[in-house]
């Protein structure tokens, strides 16, 4: 029975009645999988808060995420505001999209659906770009020092004038050129970029990397289905099949998992960058 | 044979077809939405811009508040693409309480006994 609705007589389904819900069988469904699906982003950003707040020290994500395509460093949060502003508005557009299909209006879905299928490329291809810059990390990266300073690790700075000094925490520097080479000609361990099991934003945590590559990619990877099913349905569109059907509904049913893909980032926005 | 979700003309979403003066007032909603969500992105990314977490080293006394505010906005974000774009607020009441009562009820168990657990484990070892 399930999935064959279109077998199933009314009178048999519900006595004569109505479903208790008055939403079709595929909506429905879709609706049961975010649910659960919004239950794994939940548990794993819960998972984020306990190391979090295990650790008390985190990086903060001005300071990591400061990038910007073509220009370099010093752009706290932009790109990552440009990536989200496109995400809501390719949201937008799916939204139109599926008012479109409401007035039977076959143009505007292929219009709008294009312009959210886009919108999803591009953000897709985004979240490529911000992991290469996570995983190759700051120009000189960070190196382990003794405990006794602050937490034992110091990141690599150049001096405009020539040198480096040593950050080790929040704009706290030894700019003293003989500790400097000191420091650097004996480091304890050298750390560039991020991988799985260390990362040079957070030397003592390395579940920050962890949790940023499973979080950002397993959300990513939704972008990149999403992309795929809203493609599929652009293509259905063209070719007539929801004409034949005389309704758009599954352009709504796609439209649902695209909100849904929005919602866990803008989440996942907040507490990886923002907070 | 009829699909059990193609009946009842005026009451299913399947046959929630509009006219061209009804959409116009949806796509007005839809707009205004649009607006809320990216001022209240440009706020965020404002403040988390030019409101420093650490001066030099020291803390903000300020930031508690600044985070709180983060997610509060984020909560108003995530109301608005739940209940207007996917049109959950337009759905039938019991619905709405089947996805949103149980999701709520496990989420914040969740987030109360990891934040708790953790929170203790991050006392014992920075003692």
């Amino acid at each position: 029975m399930a999935g064959h609705s279109e077998n199933v007589d009314s009178a048999t389904l519900w006595s004569g009645g109505g479903s208790p819900f008055r939403l079709s069988y595929g909506k429905q469904m879709m609706w049961f999988f975010l649910i659960s699906d919004a239950l794994t982003f939940g548990g794993l950003l819960a998972t984020y808060g306990y190391f979090r707040h295990q650790f008390g020290d985190w990086p903060v994500g001005e300071e990591v995420f400061n990038a910007m395509p073509f220009l370099g460093n010093g752009f706290p949060l932009l790109y990552v505001a440009l990536m989200t502003f496109i995400l809501i508005v390719s949201s937008v557009t799916m939204v139109l999209a599926v008012e479109a299909g409401h007035r039977l209006d076959k143009k505007g879905v292929i219009k709008w659906l294009t312009l959210t299928v886009i919108g999803g490329a591009f953000f897709v291809a985004s979240q490529g770009w911000e992991w290469y810059h996570f995983i190759h990390g700051s120009h000189y990266g960070v190196i382990l020092t003794p405990e006794t300073m602050n937490d034992g690790w110091a990141t690599i700075r150049e001096v405009a004038g020539g040198g480096f000094s040593l950050d080790y925490g929040h704009g706290q520097l030894i700019t003293d050129p003989a500790l400097v080479s000191q420091y650097m000609a004996e480091p304890m361990g050298a750390i560039q970029g991020a991988n799985m099991t260390e990362n040079e934003y957070a030397p003592m945590i390395p579940q920050f990397g962890n949790l940023f590559f499973f979080i950002t990619g397993f959300h990513g990877f939704h972008v990149l289905s999403g992309v795929v099913i809203n493609l599929l349905v652009l293509i259905n569109v063209r070719k007539g099949v929801y004409d034949e059907r005389g309704h758009f509904e599954m352009v709504e049913k796609v439209g649902l998992y695209w909100h849904f893909v929005d919602l866990v980032w803008v989440f996942v926005f907040t507490f990886f960058y923002l907070v | 044979m009829l699909r059990d979700d193609l009946d009842m003309d005026h009451q299913y979403s399947l046959s929630a077809n509009h006219d061209e003066e009804h959409g116009k007032a949806i796509r007005k909603k839809i707009w205004f939405v649009t607006a809320l969500l990216t001022i209240i992105t440009i706020v965020e990314v404002s403040i988390g811009a030019f409101v420093k977490q650490y001066d030099v080293g020291v803390a903000n006394n300020f930031w508690p508040f600044v985070k709180w505010f983060f997610i509060i906005l984020t909560l108003v974000k995530a109301g608005y693409i739940v209940l207007s774009f996917m049109h959950l607020g337009d759905e039938r009441k019991n619905f709405r309480y089947m996805v949103l009562g149980p999701y709520f009820l496990f989420i914040v168990y969740l987030i109360f006994h990891l934040l708790t657990e953790a929170s203790y484990w991050n006392e014992i070892l920075h003692q």
